[in-house]
């Protein structure tokens, strides 16, 4: 059963993981830019999916509500209020593309290198023990306890951050 | 004051300074304080020849005290030679190593005699100046420079070392050069002023020279060293010889001999109690008074005791006769006592060459007294006479008269210089005629009485010429005032009684026991008095006079030799190559000198046009060059193609770099990320 | 399932979301491509949390996202003023600081 469960965890993540780059590359390359909000959607999406392949399911469920649910709403308002052009004949990409990609495969490579070298070996254990470890009550315990600070830092961030950006974006 | 003897020559020197500096302000324009001072050293000197003489006489076993003196001068003649050493008080001024140089005096019978001799003359023509110069310019520097005269030839008498003796040398040449030129307005006068500078200090050369060479034989500047040294028996004849001649050299300079005697008869532009007391009585004989004081080198370095002819006579031989005929040419009175000195000066010099010491030195003395004399009767007769003129054919004449007193005493003068008995010339000249034929030169005692008739003719000439005949002048001759008259009454009595003082046939010989040095001197012939050869001069002076009187005191159509330079051309030839003292003048100045002069003039300008003033442009342009050159290549290429070009650099560089800046994020964000994956890479690289 | 699956499809997101910061003209395409990285991140750090066994990767994740909450909010709102200023929300045009 193990191998069948890793099994389909692997077919699970591979389908995953290839829609979630298509549809990245599609938010980068996408000439009209409510696509690319979309397929941004997807990606989030798909990360979600991911965490629930590990057990993480609350962040799987924070990431969807936060994510797709106000980010992405957040977006759509700035292409709205931006007046961005929504079908337009010049290109959404600047002069600097394909020393970007240069760039970018490059680092790719770097990483990707790093990784395979470093942990090219290592296995995700999909034990019973990792639902437990990332159900709301573990995770909620651990916040509350051990990074009770960090989370209470970050409710100040997030006031300063809704404040500020009252106050820039306000009419006078 | 025999070892104090310093103090003479101090006292005239420090008069010179107070007369410098306060003489303008006094009543008396000075001449009270020289007056004073040499009178002060006149009677210091008169004591100290009383010490001597009574050192001598004690010494010898006479008497003590003034009864000395008086004892003394009529004691018999011929004591025992005992030695009596003179008094020397020295002082160590420098002292290197083995070398000493010490500063004192050196007191013997020649510094008495000559102390005693230059303080009196001295003080009688300081007094005959303030009547003589009361008109003139420059009152006060006159007595100045005869304070600052009369001291340094008072150092140069009692110097103790060859050293302070050249220091008064020099001083006495200075100040004749500041006497002679003191009409210095006139260009004449200054010319005759740097002649005698430049001609004496030809001689000066030759005593230098002369000095040194008898320091490194003898190794000692003092005197009495050397005089040791030259008697020694160790004593390098040749060098002896060649300091003799070099010292000689120095000799003929100062004392105007054959060839260096040109200077004196120009001398006689400065006024004429300057040339009575210096070019007549004492800085002439400043040689003489060298050879005297340094004879034992003379004396064996010419071998002058063994009899042959030597450097010293035959100069002193040629000197009395060419003077004494150029005296008969001249026009001036002065120069006719100029030369006469020459003439005289030259009677020194042979009898020192013959050996005759002591006569020497006598004549000296003796002609002291009588040429001041008849150069101070010269002034006297310009002065009242001729109306300031010394041209005896054009300006005098017939002053007898008017003027008594003047003409007695230029007579008894004259006769003295002439050598007649029995005045003080015929003692003096005729010992040295009697040594000199006693010692076998026979030569120059011919020489000598030929000089001797000479002097006695050009003397009567010049006295027909002055006192008698018709007055030829423009002014009102009148006798001098006392200030002029008394120096010259003393003057004659002194030519009278002088002589008396070492009177042979008399027995008298005080002269020479005083005077005669008893150390370090050499044995000398000493003849007994000749009486046929003091007749023989005594003749040739009569002569003399009768000749010349009959010659000139005729009257002018009936001269049997008048006119004779018109009618004969050899006459003629002789008279002008005498008028031209010889040719002497043109050669030293238009041959000798110029000669060497156009050249090195030359030399010099052309040095200066084409090197010296080449090299000053030269660095001059090379200068412009260089600094032209500085500005273009390397301020404006170098120094300010740097700066030029770092501003470029900078300038182009930051337009490179510019556009890094392109204010776009992205650009920015893309070289991070790439910086990144780099930095990545080499950790990567590095760690694997 | 290997560690590596994970971590290799972080590194594409992150990656691709360099690019869309690199190569986007438009400010909210930037801003996505922000988010894109910032997920990559969040896919690290639950897949090291599982790895590990320790819930600190998922409470760093969780974090994570709060602040790019904010910083949408935040960036937009700039965005916004920017474009209120410069009628563009070009990010070529905005080159003020440009030398």
């Amino acid at each position: 059963m193990i191998l069948g469960a890793a099994l389909a965890q692997n077919v699970a993540f591979y389908i995953l993981a290839v829609a979630m780059a298509l549809a990245a590359i599609g938010v980068v390359r996408s000439q009209n830019i409510v696509h690319a909000a979309l397929y941004l959607v997807v990606v989030l999406a798909g990360a979600a999916a991911q965490y629930i392949l590990v057990a993480a399911e609350f962040v799987a469920w924070v990431q969807v509500l936060i994510y797709i649910g106000a980010i992405v709403i957040l977006f759509l308002f700035g292409i709205m209020l931006t007046r961005a052009p929504m079908r337009s004949t010049e290109s959404l990409d600047n002069s600097q593309r394909i020393s970007a990609a240069v760039v970018s495969l490059f680092l790719f490579g770097v990483i990707a290198a790093l990784l395979i070298d470093a942990y090219g070996d290592k296995e995700i254990k999909l034990k019973d023990n990792l639902v437990a470890l990332g159900n709301s009550n573990n995770v909620g315990s651990a916040i509350f306890r051990d990074y009770l600070v960090p989370f209470e830092i970050v409710s100040m961030l997030l006031l300063a951050a809704l404040v500020g950006a009252v106050v820039i974006a306000r009419r006078d | 004051m025999l070892s104090n003897a310093w103090i003479i020559p101090a006292i005239p020197a420090v008069s010179f300074f107070l007369v410098l500096f306060f003489g303008k302000r006094m009543p008396g324009r000075g001449a009270e304080i020289g007056i004073a001072a040499v009178g002060a050293s006149f009677v210091l000197s008169v004591v100290a020849v009383i010490q001597w003489i009574d050192r001598v006489e004690n010494a010898t076993g006479q008497h003590e005290g003034l009864r000395a003196l008086g004892r003394g001068i009529f004691a018999a003649a011929g004591h025992g030679e005992v030695a009596v050493q003179p008094v020397t008080s020295s002082i160590t001024w420098w002292q290197n190593g083995l070398v000493k140089f010490t500063v004192g005096t050196r007191v013997d019978g020649l510094v008495v005699m000559m102390l005693f001799v230059v303080t009196l003359i001295s003080l009688l023509v300081h007094v005959y100046s303030v009547a003589y110069m009361r008109e003139e310019v420059r009152f006060t520097h006159y007595y100045a420079m005869l304070s600052l005269f009369t001291a340094s030839m008072l150092l140069l008498v009692v110097a103790d070392n060859t050293l302070l003796l050249l220091v008064g040398w020099e001083g006495v040449g200075l100040c004749s050069f500041a006497l002679i030129g003191h009409f210095w307005e006139d260009q004449p006068n200054s010319n005759a002023a740097l002649k005698a500078f430049f001609t004496t200090r030809t001689g000066d050369i030759g005593l230098m020279i002369g000095i040194i060479m008898m320091f490194f034989a003898s190794g000692t500047f003092s005197i009495s060293g050397t005089n040791a040294y030259a008697l020694s028996r160790g004593a390098d004849h040749s060098l002896l010889l060649i300091g003799a001649i070099c010292l000689f050299i120095g000799i003929i300079g100062k004392s105007g001999q054959f060839p260096l005697h040109t200077w004196l008869p120009d001398a006689m532009a400065g006024p004429t109690p300057v040339s009575a007391l210096i070019h007549a009585a004492t800085m002439v004989v400043a040689g003489v008074f060298l050879g005297a004081r340094l004879y034992p080198v003379f004396f064996k370095g010419f071998s002058i005791g063994s009899g042959s002819i030597n450097f010293m006579a035959l100069i002193g031989g040629i000197t009395i006769v060419i003077g004494a005929v150029l005296a008969f040419v001249q026009r001036d009175i002065k120069k006719v006592l100029a030369y006469s000195t020459i003439s005289q000066i030259g009677y020194m010099v042979m009898a020192l060459g013959v050996g005759a010491w002591t006569a020497a030195v006598f004549h000296l003395f003796t002609h002291a007294f009588f040429k001041a004399l008849l150069f101070l009767g010269a002034g006297s007769v310009s002065f009242s006479g001729s109306h300031h003129s010394f041209d005896m054919k054009s300006d005098m004449g017939g002053l007898r008269k008017p003027m008594p007193i003047t003409f007695w005493t230029f007579i008894i003068g004259a006769l003295a210089l002439a050598g007649i008995f029995p005045f003080a010339g015929f003692w003096s000249k005729d010992e040295i005629l009697v040594t000199a034929g006693a010692s076998g030169f026979d030569a120059f005692m011919i020489v000598g009485l030929v000089g001797a008739f000479l002097t006695a003719a050009y003397m009567t000439r010049c006295i027909y010429l002055t006192f008698f005949g018709e007055y030829r002048g423009h002014g009102h001759p009148h006798e001098s005032e006392p200030l002029i008259t008394v120096p010259l009454v003393v003057l004659a009595c002194f030519s009278v009684v002088a002589g008396l003082i070492n009177a042979a046939p008399l027995g008298i010989e005080k002269f020479k026991e005083w005077v005669e040095p008893t150390v370090s001197f050499p044995a000398l012939v000493h003849p007994d008095f000749d009486y046929a050869k003091a007749l023989i001069s005594l003749t040739v002076a009569a002569l003399g006079i009768g000749i010349g009187a009959y010659y000139w005191f005729q009257r002018e159509e009936r001269r049997p030799l008048g006119g004779l330079t018109e009618r004969n051309a050899l006459a003629r030839a002789g008279y002008t190559f005498l008028e031209r003292k010889y040719y002497l003048d043109v050669l030293y100045e238009n041959i000798i000198v110029a000669g060497i002069k156009a050249p090195i003039a030359g030399a010099a300008y052309w040095f200066d046009q084409h090197i010296v003033d080449k090299i000053v442009n030269s660095v001059g342009a090379g200068a412009r060059r260089l600094g032209t050159f500085v500005y273009d290549t390397v301020d404006q290429k170098v120094v300010d193609g740097a700066v030029n070009q770092i501003a470029e650099v900078t300038g182009e560089s930051g337009g490179l770099l510019r556009y890094i800046q392109s204010g776009r994020v992205q650009r920015y964000a893309l070289l991070l990320f790439a910086a990144i994956g780099l930095l990545s890479l080499a950790l990567l690289i590095a760690n694997i | 399932m290997g560690l590596n699956q994970y971590l290799i499809l972080s590194a594409f997101l992150f990656c691709t979301g360099v690019y869309g910061v690199l190569a986007r003209k438009n400010a909210v395409l930037v801003l996505m491509s922000v988010e894109l990285m910032l997920n990559a991140v969040n896919i690290n750090l639950v897949a090291f949390s599982a790895f590990k066994g320790t819930v600190s990767g998922q409470v760093f994740a969780l974090f994570v996202t709060t602040i790019a909450a904010a910083e949408v909010g935040v960036g937009l709102a700039i965005v916004l003023l920017i474009y209120r200023n410069e009628h563009t929300s070009d990010l070529d045009e905005v080159d003020e600081l440009k030398g």
